[in-house]
């Protein structure tokens, strides 16, 4: 096989630089569609709507080339509720179908809204590839943990023994990691936000705007009607202080209470295997203390920060795990087409004669 | 030495499925389009790539058609067969005719090749051929003689056979040699040393036949009286995606194919990945699920979103073509169909999708079916396709098969300035009927029922669409019971108001019977009707390219006859439409072989159904 460089003109940009901007300002009011939101009383996606709608005018764009993919569940309704462009798509398949328009425009800011069973069950596939190509997408994965649009099934997240409608003797399932699982995936952006945190979720969805690729972003939220409170100790503050890790670029990565010294009371630090552990700061060696560097062009300490965080909550790491700059699979699609064109101006006659052509003359009657 | 003229000619070249007999065939099919005879092919390979050597089941073939008149079929019964090795002899004595002339090399009729075909005892020794006139020719051993400057290995050496044979057979047939020596040149541009191999047997097996006395005749085949004008060999697929550039040419659209490798696909996609310098892009999806939401997810972006598969990624696609007609937004599905079910038979050729592209969906879920009749007609049927699909805002299945895929013809090259415009008529502005300055995405078009199609990019329309029901004119999400009764109707008769050509027959004696077929079957059912003809009987034929919606006049032509009778390869799938329309006598003929029909076969499948029918 022959293998070529690949030329990318088109690198090292942000994730907007082809969007045309408004030279209007905007508000979130711009972004709300006529359309009554229907989601259930106490749903996390309301915070999630209305933080959505209260960052994109701080991206600047013009509202008609941003557009909204979804698949199928409680979450993918989301499209409705904005006023951009959207499409309410088939179950798993969004990250498919945005691929397509995505190469298809750059001029577009591309966002697809997906879910836990949406996202990692029947659509796995596609958003595993999607992260492989590094196509210029911010994925959005609304993480319940359950099934809420067919009432109540346990989910490719779930606990493993979660007793619902379908496991009443508790799922026989191991859950997935979002954030091991995109990592594994060469996923070249992944954070982690919760719902009710709406400025760690602004500032994450604002790094992802920004990142040229695919950036997943897994969204904690809360189905107050098929599993209540799952992620309730990360909303007690007193629990969270003791669980919760949030990650930020050039700082220690540290949690739990703020001691005497000012500083968080317990650190993670890499032993000498290489693995994270947390541990008091008191007993951590200083230099073993981890500074977060999401722009580390190896995987694995962001790896090892997402297995940090347990399904049962009881560490739990928020932020941005890893941004790294990757050419966009759909700049070199799109490249690769200029290149040929400035190599070889189109000529349709030329094609359709191909190589080989030959002449039947006219022919005289006897 | 006699020269015998002749009106038709049929040669097929077989070997093992390393040995080159699809380049071989190639360039027998460029001589003979060059001196003017029209011609068709059929390539016949096995799905294994590399299948155990000297086996039955590994021999691939390839069968060239050529004639001083227009034909359209691959040509039922060989004349001549070129037989590398006793499996190759083996897998295709039963169809030569007899008399019919076989050429094999005896040094390749060992004891051990022999029992790798399963010959209990050496047919060149036994008198089983003895109704057939056999030429035993050392291809090999003369090969290795005459490339033997070269210095290349044996097995290297070997390998350029196909052209000693194809040296042999130009000379049988008085093939033009003028440029097969620059065609290898370039074939083998980087292997300089294999080019000059075959270049020297190519030339040893021309004087091969022009020294020994074991041809004490060759054959002149006329050249035909076809249309004056520039033409080029083509391929079903090469003209399938030659034809989906030109309606993105046509339309001013880009063209975006999202696709997944699938025999006998495949080639589309190979064909437009070279063409990138076209306002085109292609995507080599994960999957064939992905592949269609691809392309639909560049429609809704404007483009013109194609996705190329055969009969097992039609099944997958399937969920996707509904949210196509929900969205209404214009899709090419190409079928390359084969034989089915499941894997079948890959390389084989089948029209038994029909159904599954009529019906093959959840929900009241029409979607317009084309297809084309012969290789060259791919260029066309890709171009209408894509036409109905931009203008009705609608996906659009296009029907091909393997043996259209494969087969070839010459082309008179079409002109695409000539070519009826296709115009995307992207909304612009508000078109709201109530006063209120709003984008209603579901108003259509009062003629076609059309959608209107406002692109993201496009100020002040923002909207959003989706797989969920939509309210009548605004697009909103609507369950109400009566607009979805409306909605179901609305796509319904959209697809039935599509505007195309009425059902044109062939019937200059006033026939009582019709012959009616659909796809590729038009070759070996116009060859028939043809031989009936000259023959003295009557016989109508007409051929649908429009599968859904049926043409306006088809019940009336249908009625206009006594007898129709339906040629397919599959169980009987168009007859069962018809039988659901008021004509109920419909005559179905099937085979299911994965090979085409033989005109022979149809023509006495049509003598058999003459008989009765009122003169």
């Amino acid at each position: 096989m022959t293998v070529v460089d690949i030329e990318m003109p088109s690198g090292g940009r942000s994730g907007t630089a082809l969007v045309p901007r408004d030279p209007n300002p905007q508000k979130a009011a711009d972004y709300r569609s006529d359309q009554e939101v229907r989601w259930c009383p106490g749903c996390g996606d309301y915070v999630i709507l209305s933080t959505v709608q209260a960052m994109l005018p701080e991206l600047g764009l013009r509202r008609e080339n941003i557009v909204f993919v979804s698949g199928i569940g409680c979450s993918s309704r989301f499209p409705y509720y904005l006023d951009t462009y959207g499409m309410h798509s088939i179950h798993g398949r969004a990250p498919a179908i945005a691929t397509g328009l995505a190469v298809a425009r750059p001029d577009l800011s591309v966002w697809v809204i997906t879910g836990d069973g949406d996202a990692l069950s029947i659509g796995g596939n596609h958003l595993i590839h999607a992260l492989r190509r590094n196509v210029n997408l911010k994925i959005l994965l609304f993480n319940n943990r359950v099934y809420g649009l067919t009432k109540g099934q346990y989910s490719p997240t779930s606990d493993k023994g979660m007793v619902t409608k379908s496991s009443p003797a508790g799922s026989p399932d191991a859950p997935f990691n979002p954030v091991s699982l995109a990592l594994g995936a060469e996923a070249t952006f992944v954070a982690r936000a919760m719902d009710s945190d709406r400025e760690g979720l602004t500032e994450v969805l604002r790094e992802a705007a920004e990142h040229r690729g695919t950036a997943l972003v897994e969204i904690y939220q809360n189905c107050p009607i098929f599993n209540a409170g799952a992620f309730d100790t990360l909303k007690d503050p007193e629990q969270a202080l003791h669980r919760l890790i949030r990650l930020r670029a050039g700082e220690e990565v540290e949690l739990g209470p703020v001691g005497d010294d000012g500083r968080a009371t317990q650190v993670v630090v890499r032993d000498r295997r290489g693995s994270l552990a947390v541990m008091a700061r008191s007993d951590a060696n200083p230099g073993t203390i981890l500074v977060h560097d999401p722009d580390d062009e190896d995987p694995s300490t962001a790896f090892a920060l997402s297995r940090l965080s347990t399904q049962d909550l009881s560490t739990t790491v928020t932020g941005v795990f890893r941004s790294v700059s990757r050419p966009a699979y759909d700049d070199d699609v799109r490249d690769q087409a200029a290149l040929a064109r400035a190599a070889r101006p189109p000529s349709i006659a030329d094609v359709i004669a191909g190589p080989e052509t030959w002449n039947v003359p006219e022919r005289s009657e006897a | 030495m006699t020269t015998i003229e002749t009106d038709k000619v049929v040669v097929r070249f077989a070997g093992d499925s390393g040995d080159g007999m699809q380049l071989l065939g190639d360039r027998f099919t460029h001589q003979t389009a060059a001196f003017g005879n029209d011609l068709a092919t059929l390539p016949d390979y096995p799905a294994e790539i590399r299948a155990p050597q000297g086996t039955v089941h590994g021999v691939s073939s390839f069968q060239v058609h050529f004639a001083d008149t227009d034909i359209h079929t691959p040509g039922d019964a060989p004349d001549v067969l070129v037989a590398f090795n006793p499996a190759a002899l083996k897998a295709n004595i039963g169809d030569l005719r007899a008399g019919a002339v076989v050429i094999c090399d005896p040094d390749e009729f060992t004891r051990r090749n022999l029992a790798k075909a399963g010959y209990p005892t050496d047919p060149l020794e036994d008198g089983s051929l003895d109704h057939l006139t056999v030429h035993r020719v050392a291809m090999g051993a003369i090969t290795l003689g005459a490339v033997a400057p070269i210095g290349l290995g044996r097995k290297d050496a070997l390998r350029s056979r196909n052209m000693f044979a194809l040296g042999l057979l130009s000379w049988m047939y008085g093939r033009p040699t003028a440029g097969i020596e620059e065609a290898l040149q370039a074939k083998f541009k980087k292997k300089p040393q294999v080019a000059e191999a075959n270049v020297l047997a190519f030339r040893a097996g021309w004087n091969y036949g022009e020294t020994t006395e074991l041809f004490a005749t060759t054959y002149r085949v006329a050249p035909a009286a076809l249309p004056a004008g520039e033409y080029r060999q083509v391929s079903g697929n090469a003209a399938l995606a030659l034809g989906i550039l030109a309606a993105g040419w046509v339309a001013e659209m880009k063209v975006v194919l999202g696709t997944y490798p699938i025999t006998p696909a495949s080639d589309i996609l190979h064909e437009l990945a070279r063409h990138k310098n076209f306002d085109l892009l292609t995507i080599q999806a994960e999957d064939e699920i992905a592949a269609i939401g691809a392309a639909l997810g560049a429609s809704f972006g404007g483009a013109l979103g194609v996705t190329t598969t055969s009969g097992p990624g039609i099944a997958l696609k399937s969920e996707t073509i509904a949210l196509a007609v929900m969205t209404e937004l214009p899709l090419l599905i190409v079928d390359v169909q084969r034989g089915g079910p499941s894997t079948g038979l890959p390389t084989k050729t089948e029209q038994a999708d029909l159904l599954q592209a009529r019906f093959g969906r959840h929900g009241e879920s029409p979607v317009p079916i084309v297809a084309p009749r012969s290789p060259s007609d791919c260029f066309d049927a890709a171009v209408e396709a894509a036409r109905i699909a931009v203008t009705y805002r609608t996906p659009v299945l296009l029907l091909s098969d393997g043996a259209l895929a494969n087969g070839s013809e010459p082309w008179l090259l079409p002109d695409v300035a000539a070519l009826a415009p296709i115009d995307p008529g992207f909304a612009t502005g508000p078109n709201a009927t109530d006063g209120s300055g709003d984008y209603w995405p579901y108003l259509r078009d009062r003629e076609t029922l059309a959608r209107s199609w406002a692109i993201p990019g496009t100020p002040g329309l923002q909207h959003r669409i989706g797989g969920l029901e939509k309210a009548d004119r605004t697009g909103a999400i609507s369950y109400d019971p009566q607009n979805h009764e409306v909605m179901v109707r609305t796509r319904q008769a959209k697809i039935d108001g599509i505007a195309v050509a009425d059902l044109d027959v062939d019937d200059p004696d006033a026939s009582r019977l019709l012959v009616l077929g659909w796809g590729s079957t038009y070759g070996p059912i116009r060859a028939a009707v043809r031989r009936l003809r000259s023959q003295g009987h009557t016989v109508a034929q007409a051929h649908l390219r429009h599968l859904c919606p049926f043409p306006a006049n088809l019940d009336a032509v249908l009625a206009s006859y006594d007898r129709v009778v339906v040629p397919e390869m599959n169980l009987g799938q168009l007859a069962l439409l018809l039988r659901a329309r008021e004509k109920t006598d419909i005559i179905s003929h099937t085979k299911v072989t994965g090979q085409p029909f033989k005109a022979d076969e149809l023509e006495g499948v049509l003598l058999e159904q003459m008989e009765g029918v009122p003169a």
